[in-house]
């Protein structure tokens, strides 16, 4: 018996897929908005402070709906603790923009729509981003962050 | 050379007696140009003439022998002074004296042993090549001609399948196979993704061949990687139980065959790379060696009982007898 000529190139036999795993949800479902900033504070001691809304479907976050109220150092927090402690090369955050902080400014400074917008933007981004990752996943400072009401900043750093 | 004006000299020229007949592969030079030379396989007689040619008729040339060699020597990049030679063989041709007239030499190296394939690499070349030298006081004269050595293998005995479950706990657990795990040249990689937990937003799949060279020795190990093809298989996020099918075909990559520690100074090693890739352009990756092997242009009988458990395996195989009544004109 001589060989074939033409290499034999048919699909390897696989198993049939459920019907409910093929039109079911998937199971990555992960969404985190981050909307509506708020002034919060008077005169030279005002910040923003942002909403951040998750919704998911991954067993490992507690709550499968969470809404919490976060401001940019915060999110400084949270970059930090991850860099610490973590393996992960951490995403950028948008800029500190000091410059903004400054008096004497034509504008409303750190309190300019535009400027918030973009910032929204970028933030929105950066938790996305980590919050997707395998790795961050495993962080107890990630879970506080989204889904506790506040962040305690003297917390055990660990992994969930 | 002559520092004296108008000493005699000579032009030499290598030709094989079957220069006519013989077949000429391609190979890739260092600089990366694609030359043809004459291919030959282990075992080969190579043969031929030297010619002589004076370069100024009627004046003699004095000379201390002649002689050609067969050398097949491999040549290390960071250490080019050091050749080593692991065929050396040598015909002396013409013992020293003097030529009146072009003449014409033949030679012959019987049943030459060519144990390894020719390779140019990035740190690394091994090459076959045969050189005829006239020597002389001042300066020899020297020509070289470089041929091609494939090496050949069969069907080889044992060529299970690869087979493997791997993930990240609890984010992306998958199952992959590969239906062999050593393919030559020309084969087509035929294989599957099967999706058992995916909890990561994949953006598409591909698999990748690599090519790794590895050069020195013990502290002085180097390895060069070379992504010798990017394939992908899927465009898309994938939902649990669903197969991803592979169909690589290899003839289009330029490939050599796997090459283990050859002469104990080199090695040539590729590896098929699956890569995920998420919509954050973070990569999941899991690397899986195979064996690549030359296959000959003659007709073989295949191992029927190799035919049919290949032929269980894949979709549409409820009669195993098809895939052995294809008539047989290998075209590699």
């Amino acid at each position: 018996m001589s060989e074939p000529a033409v290499a034999d190139t048919r699909r390897l036999n696989s198993k049939p897929q459920d019907l409910t795993d093929a039109y079911g949800p998937p199971s990555n479902f992960l969404e985190i908005d981050v909307y509506d900033p708020q002034i919060v504070g008077v005169g030279r001691n005002r910040y923003t402070t942002y909403e951040v809304r998750m919704k998911t479907n991954l067993p490992i976050f507690k709550l499968k709906d969470s809404c919490v109220r976060r401001r940019y150092s915060d999110f400084e927090w949270l970059k930090n603790e991850l860099e610490r402690d973590s393996k992960i090369v951490v995403p950028p955050l948008p800029g500190k923009a000091l410059k903004r902080q400054l008096p004497f400014r034509g504008d409303e400074g750190l309190f300019e729509e535009s400027f918030l917008e973009e910032r929204r933007a970028g933030l929105e981004q950066f938790i996305n981003r980590i919050a997707g990752h395998p790795l961050a996943q495993n962080e107890r400072c990630l879970h506080m962050f989204l889904q506790e009401e506040s962040i305690d900043r003297n917390y055990i750093p660990g992994k969930v | 050379m002559s520092f004296f004006g108008f000493g005699q000299s000579a032009d030499i020229d290598i030709v094989l007696n079957d220069a006519e007949t013989r077949k000429k592969a391609e190979h890739k030079s260092e600089d990366g140009r694609k030359d043809k030379y004459f291919l030959f396989f282990d075992g080969e007689t190579v043969s031929g003439k030297l010619n002589v040619t004076l370069k100024y008729p009627g004046k003699r040339l004095e000379h201390n022998g002649i002689k050609i060699e067969f050398i097949g020597q491999i040549e290390l990049y960071y250490d080019r002074g050091n050749h080593h030679e692991f065929v050396s063989l040598v015909k002396d041709l013409a013992r020293p004296g003097e030529l009146t007239q072009s003449q014409t030499y033949d030679f012959e190296f019987t049943h030459v042993e060519k144990p390894y394939e020719s390779y140019t690499g990035q740190n690394v070349k091994l090459r076959y090549f045969l050189r005829a030298t006239v020597s002389r006081r001042l300066s020899d004269i020297s020509k070289e001609l470089d041929i091609v050595v494939h090496t050949l293998s069969t069907y080889p005995e044992l060529n299970s399948s690869i087979k493997m479950e791997v993930g990240i706990e609890d984010c992306l657990h998958i199952e992959f196979e590969y239906n062999k795990s050593k393919y030559h040249l020309k084969d087509v990689i035929v294989g599957k993704i099967y999706f058992l937990l995916v909890r990561i937003k994949i953006k598409h799949m591909e698999i990748d061949i690599i090519k790794r060279e590895t050069t020195g020795t013990g502290p002085n190990v180097y390895h060069e990687n070379d992504t010798v093809a990017k394939y992908e298989i899927m465009d898309g996020a994938p939902v649990r139980g669903e197969s991803i099918p592979i169909r690589l075909f290899l003839a289009g990559y330029e490939i050599t065959p796997t090459m283990r520690d050859i002469n104990k100074k080199f090695s040539v090693r590729y590896y098929l790379n699956l890569v995920l890739i998420d919509e954050e352009e973070r990569r999941y990756f899991k690397q899986q060696e195979i064996t690549l092997w030359r296959k000959g242009d003659i007709v073989r009988k295949s191992m029927s009982h190799q035919a049919i458990s290949a032929a269980q395996r894949f979709e549409g195989s409820s009669n195993p007898e098809k895939s052995q009544s294809k008539n047989a004109e290998d075209d590699s």
